[in-house]
């Protein structure tokens, strides 16, 4: 079946999600330690509001920033916090963390109420509520969420939509939440609707999760102001300009934002996990997280407390199957490769994907022989071979004439290239080399 | 948990299967049927030609590799590529001593002094094969008809004496001329496989034969007779096509087709030589650079095309 989707570039990578897609996602054991680092989220980092040998409860605020954008931390376990140290972080760096050794009793903090209806809510209210539980989006981009429905003086905001592509191969947490929970999701929906004070909202999933389509619809009924949009599958059909060129056909102008053309875009998850803020009042605590890939035993999506080490959570499917070869945090086009598995799972943990020792395979790249792939597979429309063949010979300037800044990193060049070249690489060192300069 | 030899690199972890060698092992593939058809219209000499030229070339490329002290990359398949294509433009009567010295050119002078595949502005075999014509001009053009009777081809038929050769010998290449440039079927089917399996764009060779297609039409010379003869429909398939020496963008890629086709056709009408196939294409590979930098592409989000 054919859906909408953007005109230019995309790939076709195989599914891989057959491992997770029809799993239910189950609660996770609560972990016996947690590790929060203080930054997990764009934006200032946090600053801890406990010390050493303080109690602390489930959803209590234990870390916070005076910082706009921003997002508190709160306690995911209930317990005491036996240290506050530097302690390696998915993103490669050693990141100021609270660890809280559990007592077993997953004691709620007494400051977690429901907020109720949020009809009743004003729009500031609503953005306090979500600041204050921490709420970053859930995608993996971890932008704190009341920033982005806070649009600046002047920017007219019509329409919210909602990111349900998925496109990312293996993952299949929010496929999961839109089939187990769509109620949330479009409920999320409204909210976010409500806060920017819009008319209409969109919600768009790949035409691989026809359930999730169906369940969505099955919600939404007959209200008119929200429409299920059926996409077609491509990667990165769920890039936010990508996403917003497919439903809207607007184009985000080059080195704006959505907001540029009148749309705010969330994550599925984030839109779901604000609903049950305002109904339960706990705050972002826990999120699903895709456990899969060939050195997974029993591969599942869990709803996982944030702090929980990597391994606690794969030994909670099975351990590993074979020798592991690679771990990446997110999906295999865009996530980060790890060092080991002491680390958290973070707000922006989507996925966590292991290949075994066969799979994970180190690509000798050879010479570019001008096939022009990467050209035709690119969704912004640059010419990444050329980019790249400029960054490789310092030449920034020249690969910035070339755009290398409207680069997504989505990866759909290196995907291609027969040559196995690793242009986004090439062309991550030449934005970081440009933004360098600039700063200078 | 201490876990040894983590790989850890850089996005995107997952690739396609595609590869460098995969991709000239197609194009090898494409080139079978027209190989049959030369087979076929003039003997086993033909198998004998192409074979020599392409171990000629892939012991150049071997050699050249070892002297330079690079990789030796002869696994790639592009030798094999050049020298079926430099092979494919010779007449079957030619002495086997210019495949040999053919063979070196296209892969020492053509490929490897500007840094091996990828680097060469020029499709090594057309540049040996215009090497080739300029030395030994009466071998080059020795043409024989498939009953092995001595002839002209059918452009130099034309052009010098006004003979028509009919369309179905033209289309199955039962006609004298290069070794595989005769069977415009046998180069379609080929260039068909290409197209299906995504190696190469249509744009440039729909381009190069509309606009022959359109040119003759408006000089008002047979369109039909002009997409079928000389070595049209395998420049237009084969050479043009070359990935390493055309350009990346899509705009190009089209603008390209549309400039061998001119030059072609200018060639044809008013230049000395009845073709103008690889002269053509070589002077559009010397504009390529030029052509990519004036067609890139829109960027998403940016109203204007900026030229870099
Ligand atoms: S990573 Fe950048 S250059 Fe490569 S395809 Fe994606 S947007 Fe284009
Ligand atoms: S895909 Fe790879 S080999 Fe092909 S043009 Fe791009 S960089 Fe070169």
């Amino acid at each position: 079946m054919r859906g909408k989707t953007f005109p230019v570039g995309g790939i076709h990578p195989p599914h891989f999600k057959e491992a997770t897609e029809k799993k239910n996602v189950k609660p996770a054991q609560i972990p016996a330690k947690v590790v929060l680092p203080l930054q997990q989220h764009i934006g200032a980092p946090c600053e801890p509001l406990v010390a050493v040998g303080d109690t602390v409860k489930v959803g209590q605020k234990i870390a916070d920033s005076k910082g706009f954008v921003s997002a508190p931390i709160h306690a995911s376990i209930s317990g005491k916090v036996v240290a506050i140290e530097p302690r390696p972080h998915p993103n490669g760096t050693n990141v100021m963390s609270i660890v809280i050794e559990g007592d077993g009793e997953n004691n709620i903090w007494e400051g977690v109420k429901p907020y109720g209806n949020y009809k009743e809510l004003s729009p500031d209210e609503l953005r306090k509520i979500f600041r204050e539980a921490g709420l970053v989006g859930l995608g993996g981009a971890t932008f704190p969420t009341h920033v982005k429905i806070t649009p600046p003086e002047g920017k007219k905001v019509e329409t919210v939509i909602l990111n349900g592509a998925e496109c990312e191969p293996y993952l299949t947490a929010d496929h999961r939440l839109m089939v187990e929970h769509p109620e949330d999701v479009v409920e999320g929906l409204r909210i976010l609707m409500h806060v920017l004070g819009v008319e209409k909202g969109y919600i768009g999933v790949e035409n691989n999760k026809e359930d999730a389509i169906e369940a969505l619809k099955n919600v939404v009924g007959d209200d008119t102001s929200i429409e299920v949009v059926s996409c077609e599958v491509k990667y990165p059909q769920g890039a936010e300009k990508q996403l917003i060129k497919t439903i809207l056909d607007r184009e985000v102008p080059s080195g704006g934002l959505p907001l540029d053309v009148g749309v705010v875009v969330n994550n599925v998850g984030t839109a779901a996990t604000a609903a049950n803020i305002l109904k339960t009042g706990m705050p972002l605590i826990e999120r699903i997280v895709t456990i899969t890939g060939s050195g997974v035993k029993d591969p599942q999506n869990l709803m996982v407390r944030l702090g929980t080490m990597f391994s606690d959570v794969i030994d909670q499917c099975g351990g590993f199957e074979g020798k592991p070869g690679k771990i990446i945090m997110g999906g295999p086009m865009m996530g980060l490769a790890q060092h080991n598995v002491d680390i958290p799972v973070i707000k922006g943990t989507s996925g966590i994907l292991v290949f075994n020792a066969k799979e994970a395979k180190k690509y000798a790249p050879t010479t570019c022989i001008r096939c022009a792939r990467c050209v035709d597979a690119c969704p912004m429309s640059l010419m990444p071979a050329t980019i790249a063949n400029y960054a490789l010979k310092d030449l920034i300037d020249v690969s910035e004439e070339y755009d290398a800044l409207d680069c997504i990193e989505c990866g759909c060049c290196s995907y291609v290239c027969p040559a196995k070249l690793p242009l986004v690489h090439a062309i991550r060192y030449a934005k970081a080399e440009i933004a360098a300069r600039r700063r200078k | 948990m201490q876990l040894e030899k983590l790989i850890v690199s850089s996005s995107p972890h997952i690739r396609s299967g595609e590869t460098v060698q995969r991709i000239m092992f197609d194009v090898v593939i494409a080139l079978i049927p027209a190989l049959i058809a030369s087979i076929i219209f003039f003997g086993l000499r033909a198998l004998l030609i192409v074979i020599l030229t392409v171990v000629v070339c892939i012991a150049a490329e071997a050699i050249c590799q070892k002297v330079l002290n690079k990789p030796i990359t002869i696994s790639d398949g592009s030798a094999i590529v050049t020298g079926i294509l430099l092979a494919f433009n010779f007449p079957p009567t030619v002495p086997l001593y210019i495949p040999i010295v053919g063979g070196v050119l296209a892969i020492v002078v053509a490929k490897q002094i500007f840094g091996g595949l990828g680097h060469n502005p020029f499709n090594p075999a057309l540049a040996a094969r215009a090497f080739l014509v300029a030395s030994w001009p009466a071998q080059m053009t020795n043409w024989i008809n498939p009953d092995g009777s001595s002839a002209a081809t059918p452009l130099g038929l034309m052009k010098l004496e006004g003979i028509a050769t009919p369309y179905w010998d033209l289309f199955i290449g039962n006609i004298g001329g290069c070794l595989g440039e005769t069977s415009a079927l046998a180069l379609l089917i080929g260039g068909a496989y290409l197209l299906y399996r995504g190696h190469i764009d249509w744009r440039i060779p729909v381009g190069y034969l509309g606009t022959v297609a359109v040119l003759s039409l408006i000089f008002s010379q047979d369109p039909l007779f002009y997409l079928l003869s000389g070595g049209l429909m395998l420049g237009a398939l084969f050479m043009a096509t070359d990935m390493v020496t055309t350009p990346i963008t899509k705009r190009g890629r089209l603008v390209f087709g549309i400039g061998c086709g001119i030059i072609t056709v200018l060639i044809r009408l008013f230049g000395g030589y009845p073709e103008g196939v690889s002269y053509s294409i070589l002077l559009m590979n010397a504009l390529t650079p030029l052509i990519d930098r004036y067609t890139k592409p829109r960027t998403f989000g940016k109203k204007v095309i900026k030229n870099a």
